[in-house]
């Protein structure tokens, strides 16, 4: 189910606040953050955001297309490396 | 003939039937365009007027994409998903489901015809 309009879109309030004050101060850092939970805000666009992955930080660089997905989206929490060498001719990644 | 967004309804069947042969209307949506033009479900395409048939054409045509337009919205949103790196769009790239159904079985609409299984059929090119 989607979440209620006058809620307004979910964002963690820490991660918002960095992102205000660098907008503010107008600088741009990388920002590690967890949160990957949160909704990609509008103004979060030209920042990168380093979205923990589980086991690291991986950049995103949020573009106009990204707002109103979550940061999770776009760091993947999984590895597939394909299977082994006999079933490897079948479905191996692009 | 009735010939409404570039494809010919079926002339036998009920036109709440008929109008479902348009990519991007099935019942709900074919009943909902029947209701406000007041043409009775049951009419057969081949009794429509001329009348009703653009009258038909003209609502569709105010209630979004159909066919065509519709394709291309779906293939441009598709390759947004691909294009920002997403998640979804890494699925979508790989041929995958995408809204977090198992793979470990099934998954075949999204995988194709099965690959690779002992003694199969020749193999069969990626879907």
């Amino acid at each position: 189910m989607g979440r209620s309009l006058y809620k307004g879109p979910f964002a963690d309030d820490h991660l918002v606040k960095k992102v205000a004050d660098m907008n503010d101060k107008n600088e741009k850092k990388v920002v590690r953050t967890w949160s990957r939970r949160s909704t990609i805000l509008p103004d979060f666009i030209g920042h990168t955001i380093a979205v923990h992955n589980g086991k690291k930080f991986i950049p995103v660089y949020i573009t106009e297309n990204m707002v109103g997905h979550k940061l999770g989206e776009f760091s993947p929490t999984r590895v597939f490396k394909g299977h082994s060498a006999k079933a490897a001719e079948k479905g191996k990644p692009s | 003939m009735a010939r409404i967004a570039g494809v010919d309804l079926p002339p036998k069947k009920r036109a709440e039937v008929g109008l479902t042969y348009i990519y991007g209307i099935g019942r709900t949506r074919s009943r909902s365009i029947l209701f406000r033009a007041n043409i009775d479900f049951s009419t057969k395409v081949a009794d429509l007027t001329e009348d009703q048939v653009s009258k038909l054409r003209q609502i569709i045509e105010d209630e979004g994409a159909v066919e065509g337009d519709l394709r291309k919205e779906f293939s441009l949103n598709v390759k947004r998903l691909i294009e920002m790196g997403s998640y979804r769009g890494l699925r979508h790239r790989r041929g995958l489901p995408v809204r977090g159904q198992r793979t470990h079985t099934n998954a075949r609409t999204r995988k194709g015809p099965r690959r690779g299984t002992v003694a199969n059929k020749k193999k069969v090119g990626k879907a």
